[in-house]
């Protein structure tokens, strides 16, 4: 199965690893990812404010760009990315007249937007073949304990969720089918803190204390993500943490697509653990 | 105390409403959105305060807080309330009244800039300058 893919511009830098485990692992079940030609920026967030119009060019042009690649379905993987696409794509779909004139705008542009485009998140592929998953686990990761942590952009608000906004499971059956337990914790849906970590880094450290302290305490080895702020938010400001709270305990946070690979029995270069900053080898092992 | 109705609604809260595409008026103060505020601890009005003091028309007292600008527009708040309002599409309108005037909500300490991803640097940037 061939899929357009829009990887966005973080996933080619410090969230490389989120990219390389999920290209890798995906080719094993028979899934090609297959890069937007010129991609753009999609803003990161989608703008909240009616007039704003502008800010809506960003990502419509890049579903344009999936028209053009004769696709209807392009699939995302940061959070992020997918809830600015997704949301921009319901504007448009909905109201003409900003349609026409993002259309009129873009006026150099061969090919014009009409709302075509379905916007996907990578899970909800993977949530549809857990058996596929297990059959090319190469050794189950038994006895491991993962917290899965969806944060705001996947499950809100609800015209963009991928999965029940209070307690989603859409990652549980990816976790057993690897072999591991999902386990319930109360901050799975509870913000990171999100770009406060540029300007108020304080309300971020305090934010992953109690994040990674609640995974901790209901028993997981290592929380998994999808979005690769809050992954730098949980993982990179955990040294802040340990600095502030003696009384902390680290755990590894690892994109959903790491703990695949993992679990396929792939090598580093798939896995890309040398990206993370709490090392996940103390738990998988 | 009297408030007349024409001080309640003056010009900046009509942009609240245009930006938005919210009804403030239509808030019941239950304080959900409040309750489940990961911020709200960092906030010097709380959002349902927020909700309130539009409600009576100081709109100013809502844009020189602290609060609308440690909101990260989560919508923890939005797909809680029983009345259905988009809390951050409310404090979203009130940042960007702030942030038209060309005053800017960010400053990154120079060390910091080469550790920080281009989703931070970016979703920052255009959430906290204008």
């Amino acid at each position: 199965m061939r899929l357009a893919y829009y990887p966005g511009c973080t996933l080619k830098t410090t969230a490389k690893s989120f990219e390389d485990s999920a290209l890798k692992s995906l080719s094993l079940l028979d899934i090609e990812l297959e890069e937007i030609p010129r991609w753009n920026c999609c803003g990161t967030v989608y703008s909240l404010a009616s007039d704003n119009i502008m800010f809506q060019l960003a990502p419509i042009r890049n579903l344009i760009r999936v028209l053009e690649m004769g696709e209807h379905r392009v699939i995302v993987l940061c959070s992020m990315c997918y809830n600015t696409l997704k949301r921009a794509n319901l504007l448009v779909r909905r109201d003409k007249e900003t349609l026409d004139k993002i259309n009129e705008f873009a006026y150099l542009e061969e090919t014009k937007y009409d709302g075509s485009v379905e916007v996907v998140h990578l899970l909800e592929i993977l949530k549809e073949i857990p058996d596929k998953i297990k059959e090319k686990v190469k050794s189950p990761l038994e006895g491991l304990k993962v917290a899965p942590y969806y944060g705001c952009l996947l499950v809100r608000p609800k015209e963009a969720a991928i999965d029940d906004a209070e307690n989603p499971t859409i990652m549980n059956p990816i976790i057993e089918s690897l072999g591991a337990e999902p386990v319930y914790f109360p901050y799975s849906v509870e913000c990171c803190g999100s770009y406060q970590t540029v300007s108020n880094k304080e309300l971020v450290v305090q934010r992953t204390y109690e994040i990674v302290s609640s995974a901790y305490n209901n028993h997981a080895g290592l929380i998994l993500t999808s979005c690769p702020l809050c992954q730098f938010n949980l993982d990179r400001r955990q040294k802040e943490v340990m600095e502030a709270h003696p009384d902390f305990h680290p755990l590894p946070v690892l994109y959903f697509t790491q703990l695949m690979a993992y679990g396929f029995g792939l090598s580093e270069d798939a896995t890309r653990f040398d990206l993370n900053y709490i090392d996940p080898k103390g738990v998988l092992k | 105390m009297r408030i007349d109705i024409k001080e309640i609604k003056g010009e900046l809260l009509l942009r609240i409403s245009e930006l938005s595409e919210n009804n403030v008026f239509s808030c019941y103060q239950c304080g959900r959105c409040s309750a489940g505020c990961p911020s709200a601890g960092s906030m010097d009005l709380l959002p349902n305060q927020v909700m309130n003091l539009l409600q009576l028309g100081k709109v100013d007292k809502v844009l020189s807080s602290k609060t609308i600008w440690v909101c990260a527009a989560c919508f923890t708040c939005s797909v809680r309330c029983p009345k259905g309002i988009d809390i951050a599409r409310v404090m979203e309108a009130a940042r960007v009244l702030v942030l038209r005037e060309n005053i800017d909500y960010t400053k990154i300490p120079p060390p910091e800039v080469e550790t920080l991803p281009a989703i931070a640097l970016v979703s920052n940037f255009r959430k906290l300058t204008a």
